[in-house]
């Protein structure tokens, strides 16, 4: 599998740091704020109210950007979403091309996912593979009644024919490119940022 | 990541702690409503067993089934072994087969490890002679974590028959990579010559170490093992190494009792004890499951 996200905070020497002078933000935090209300707001235009809704949020990023969704949504329609994660390193299709990888966690909100209408939550939506595997996770876990799937990102670069729900921005790349989603929860400070590919070099920290 | 799991002195602090988080992920699989992740489809994991053993066996080839890999079964009873064959031809015959992973457990100390040089696949070591048992030691080191919430500075009493316990040697070496500190409890006549190189403390009064023990493991005598007469009566080991409801009472509150099983009840534990919510011996057992998942992905999901 070539075509990576890289979503890794490593680049720059670590959180918080100022990046190298050939990356760029695409979008700073209140940016990301504003484009994470408005897919709360087409979430709940689309799932007509939001009552049947569960937030998966996967890991790494996709888990903070689930519960700020969560409570953009609560706040609107003074509801309490059911927010968890979903690990797919047990589900990846190129789990033999690298070391075995340390598992992140899956937590599923109480009451389960039987006739929810589940909304994945990633940061960056590129090659698809990511999102299959997470379907074929989901098929495990329970039986949604829908699936639909949120990103801050797309990137493009499409290698399935997935396609997600709402997008916080469509981000014309290339190949050559990487992007960076950098979260408060886990990196200190919010911004996407665009930069040269980098080789990957971690193994043990999956793509979210 | 290392290529097998032929002893637990292999594994550094940060190994085994991934290796307990891996686990403690895959535990999840019992809520879930299917109990199985595609991760090793078209795997094969062999399950080379030339001693007994039920534990073991059945939760090497429930974890690899798990894990959707297909698993062979292998004792050395019915098998091409009790004509005379030897353990490299069965190696090699196994490997012709293409198997990615093969579990071995045999009476000799150190079957694994040279059966690890006989192989392409990876090798773990499911107890061999009185030497390791790897994943017993790691499961222990899980359920204690669970229920305790940490390894750092638990005391751990390892009481019995440590000459001939695999899982006691085990045991030491991992629990003293992951800070807890052990105290083997025993007659003289059933520790190994060279204890005091171990890296642990060594007592011959159980009543003595009790009272400051957080975690108390009890080991079988093993009896099918010993050629001489190590102690003068069961009647007397019992009384002195033995785990009674009144010796319970002197330990720790929330001390644990653990047992690798087959247990012997009346010998080195009593019913009561058996029966109490303290004793882990069937949570091992579950937790069993879980671990050797996280073993069996982390040496063979990887390229």
């Amino acid at each position: 599998m070539r075509a990576r996200k890289s979503t890794n905070s490593d680049a720059g020497g670590g959180a918080g740091s100022t990046p190298p002078d050939d990356t760029r933000a695409v979008l700073d935090g209140p940016e990301i704020n504003r484009a994470l209300t408005r897919i709360a707001h087409e979430v709940l235009e689309r799932t007509k109210g939001g009552e049947h809704i569960t937030l998966l949020g996967i890991p790494s990023r996709g888990v903070p950007l689930a519960h700020r969704l969560a409570g953009r949504i609560g706040r609107v329609e003074h509801l309490d979403v059911p927010t968890g994660s979903l690990d797919i390193t047990m589900y990846r299709d190129d789990l033999r091309l690298a070391p075995a990888r340390a598992l992140g966690r899956t937590e599923l909100p109480t009451g389960g996912l039987d006739d929810r209408i589940v909304v994945l939550v990633d940061d960056v939506l590129f090659s698809g593979r990511t999102v299959r595997a997470a379907l074929d996770a989901l098929g495990d876990l329970g039986r949604p009644r829908a699936v639909q799937l949120a990103v801050l990102v797309d990137r493009g670069h499409r290698e399935l024919p997935i396609r997600a729900d709402y997008v916080g921005k469509n981000l014309p790349t290339s190949l050559r490119e990487s992007v960076d989603v950098r979260l408060e929860e886990t990196d200190g400070h919010d911004a996407v940022l665009l930069g040269p590919s980098r080789p990957r070099t971690g193994t043990a920290e999956g793509s979210a | 990541m290392m290529k097998h799991l032929l002893s637990v002195g292999d594994l550094s602090r940060g190994e085994a702690l991934l290796i307990l988080d891996t686990a403690a992920e895959l535990a999840q699989v019992g809520d879930r409503s299917v109990k199985k992740f595609p991760t090793l489809r078209g795997r094969t994991v062999v399950n080379l067993f030339y001693e007994d053993s039920t534990r073991t066996r059945t939760s090497f080839e429930l974890a690899a089934k798990r894990l959707s890999a297909d698993v062979i079964n292998f004792s050395a009873k019915g098998s091409s072994v009790s004509k005379g064959e030897s353990l490299k031809d069965t190696a090699l015959t196994l490997q012709a087969m293409g198997a990615d992973g093969v579990v071995i457990r045999h009476s000799a100390s150190g079957a694994a490890h040279r059966l690890a040089n006989w192989v392409d696949g990876s090798v773990l070591n499911a107890g061999d002679g009185t030497h390791e048992h790897p994943t017993q030691a790691l499961l222990d080191a899980f359920t204690m974590r669970d229920r305790l919430g940490t390894l750092e500075g638990l005391r751990v009493a390892i009481v019995g028959d440590i000459l001939h316990s695999r899982v006691a040697r085990s045991n030491v070496l991992l629990l003293t990579t992951l800070g807890a500190h052990v105290t083997l409890v025993a007659p003289p006549t059933l520790l190994p010559v060279s204890v005091d190189t171990w890296s642990c403390e060594v007592s011959y009064d159980l009543d003595e170490v009790l009272p400051t023990s957080d975690v108390v493991m009890m080991l079988r005598v093993q009896a099918e093992r010993m050629r001489d007469s190590f102690f003068p009566s069961v009647r007397e080991y019992s009384r002195n190494y033995g785990l009674d409801g009144e010796r319970l009472a002197r330990m720790p509150e929330n001390a644990l009792v653990m047992h690798p099983g087959p247990m012997v009840r009346g010998m080195e534990v009593s019913a009561e004890v058996a029966d109490s919510p303290r004793c882990t011996v069937t949570e091992q057992v579950a937790n069993g499951v879980s671990l050797r998942m996280a073993v069996l992905y982390l040496l063979l999901g990887g390229s």
